[in-house]
């Protein structure tokens, strides 16, 4: 686990923020981005995929949140 | 010398890496590379601890926290937590320049140490602090607060400077901010800033006691990560005045505690320096919702850029006044250029800093003709080096954490026009005949931001490269045979 920030991307979609790694970059997809649940797997743009719980509301951005690595 | 290409560089970078033993070759490959525009992601490893046994041109944690970020905060007194040096041999070195009266309400150059002994060691330091904080209380009403910078040893011997800072806060009535910079900590002065980032989150914002200040209006902007150097903020600030915004904190150079207070009411946060200030920008961004970006003020055409870029955050009325500032300033700028740049043109330059120098200052080069050939991050972290790739051109070399050998062989091969990097290469390469400025602080000169900075720049690096002395470097004993053989043949 550990703590990244989802904030809004300057030219549209989002982006991905792990201060730990210094990794900025844009998310791909994620699962779940409807207004009542949001969350789920993302896929970042370099191929990597996390793990966030989704959310039953869509949160205001820029987020902290805690994501999991998968595979 | 022509510029390298591609496989030139990448031989180079390979011959300097033959002196090294297995392990250590192997481990600075990474922190080597060559610039391809063509790939999508720097394969620079950065962020890592340095080599044991190599000359790296780092600095600690401390200096990231007491010399960048809380030091030029004026109103306020920095003490120096711990044996005397680290404050005694940083003071007053970065030229962060301030309006006051020295001693009186403002303590920019003055340094406040503990003066650490061997039984402040052996039995702790906390008493001492505490009467530290009382005697300076007394003897310098007008500070608006303390921060407490530690030094190594308070670290190691475990003082709760935060329990003494609560405490002497509550007897004063001012802010005391512990402040856990320990050089120790991280790999780099990088660290540094990020704990002080931290510290000013935890106890500047929102504080208890704080003061209400000033009224909000829609045009309020805070300059975040612009020290000062030379007067560097001042140059930066009259040009976002002129356009209209107003400009109601400085961070941290000539800033005030009461400045950092009112940020979080602002409604564009403008950062400049973003290695040392992007953790309270996101903090801010989140909690405050407070929008920032990232802008460049080093020659025209970047801040011209910047200005725009600026300026779509705001209405047009805003946007019609950072025309009307270019404009303003096309003339002077078209001048200087007419002037210095064909004495600079062709030139390379190769530069070694910290912060946000190696990628900003590739803009003025540029506007003056000239070509940076190799840059590199003391302390950059990734993010830094994925900016940096689309401001150099290809075939550039990048070096992060370059230690002392291979930046000299580097020079040696490159054969660039103009070094710049910090004092401690200064006089290395000025005894080798290459004109150096020093670019951490301007070379004692500045301010280097904002168009009226442009023209000393400009003037700057024109009497350094163009400088009589670098012909006279050889002693004429020495070059009579040459001058001989000239006259045989």
């Amino acid at each position: 686990m550990a703590n990244i920030i989802i904030s809004q991307a300057t030219e549209g979609g989002l982006t991905f923020y792990m201060p730990k790694k210094d990794l900025e970059v844009p998310v791909k997809s994620l699962e779940f981005n409807q207004p009542h649940k949001w969350g789920g797997a993302l896929t970042l743009a370099d191929g990597q995929r996390y793990y966030i719980d989704p959310l039953d509301t869509m949160p205001s951005l820029p987020k902290s949140l805690r994501a999991k690595r998968m595979d | 010398m022509a510029k390298l290409n591609k496989e030139e560089a990448q031989a180079l970078i390979q011959e300097v890496l033959e002196v090294y033993p297995e392990k250590a070759k192997k481990d600075r490959a990474k922190h080597l590379a060559v610039n391809d525009t063509a790939e999508a992601k720097t394969c620079v490893t950065s962020n890592r601890k340095s080599l044991p046994g190599v000359m790296t041109i780092r600095g600690c944690a401390y200096a990231g926290s007491k010399g960048v970020v809380w030091g030029p905060i004026k109103d306020m007194i920095h003490i120096s937590h711990g044996p005397v040096g680290c404050g005694q041999y940083s003071r007053a070195g970065r030229r962060n320049y301030y309006v006051g009266t020295t001693g009186v309400d403002s303590f920019g150059t003055m340094n406040f140490t503990s003066d650490f002994q061997e039984k402040d060691i052996v039995f702790g330091g906390d008493k001492k602090l505490s009467k530290l904080i009382t005697e300076i209380e007394q003897l310098f009403p007008l500070n608006r607060g303390i921060s407490v910078q530690s030094e190594c040893p308070i670290g190691l011997i475990g003082d709760d400077i935060e329990a003494v800072s609560k405490a002497s806060s509550k007897e004063i009535g001012k802010p005391v901010i512990p402040v856990r910079c320990e050089g120790f900590r991280g790999v780099s002065q990088s660290l540094g800033h990020h704990i002080a980032n931290d510290a000013i989150r935890d106890h500047v914002f929102d504080r208890e006691g704080g003061s209400e200040g000033i009224e909000p209006g829609q045009y309020d902007v805070a300059i975040l990560g612009d020290y000062n150097i030379g007067g560097d903020a001042w140059s930066s600030r009259i040009l976002l005045e002129e356009m209209g915004l107003r400009v109601v904190a400085q961070w941290s150079g000539d800033g005030t505690l009461a400045e950092m207070e009112q940020t979080p009411k602002v409604k564009l946060n403008l950062l400049h320096c973003y290695r040392s200030m992007n953790y309270i920008s996101r903090h801010m961004e989140e909690k405050y919702g407070i929008p920032w970006v990232e802008y460049n003020f080093f020659g025209p055409t970047k801040i011209a850029e910047s200005l725009r870029k600026i300026a779509s955050y705001f209405d047009d009325s805003i946007k019609e006044g950072a025309e009307k500032v270019i404009a303003k300033y096309q003339a002077m700028c078209d001048e200087i250029i007419a002037k210095y740049r064909p004495r600079l043109e062709g030139k390379k330059v190769m530069l070694y800093v910290g912060g946000l120098r190696p990628r900003h200052v590739i803009g003025a080069y540029e506007d003056l003709g000239m070509e940076v050939v190799g840059t590199g991050y003391e302390f950059g972290h990734n993010d830094d080096y994925d900016r940096t790739r689309n401001d150099v051109g290809n075939a550039t070399l990048i070096y992060d954490d370059v230690t002392g050998f291979e930046f000299e062989e580097f020079v040696k091969r490159v054969k660039p026009d103009l070094v710049g990097s910090g004092v401690k290469e200064k006089y290395i390469f000025q005894k080798m005949g290459v004109p150096f400025r020093q670019m951490h602080s301007w070379d004692y000169s500045g301010p280097y931001h904002g168009y009226d900075g442009f023209a000393i720049f400009a003037k700057d690096m024109d009497m350094t490269l163009n400088n009589p002395c670098w012909s006279k470097l050889t002693p004429p004993w020495k070059q009579r045979p040459e001058a001989e053989q000239k006259a045989v043949a």
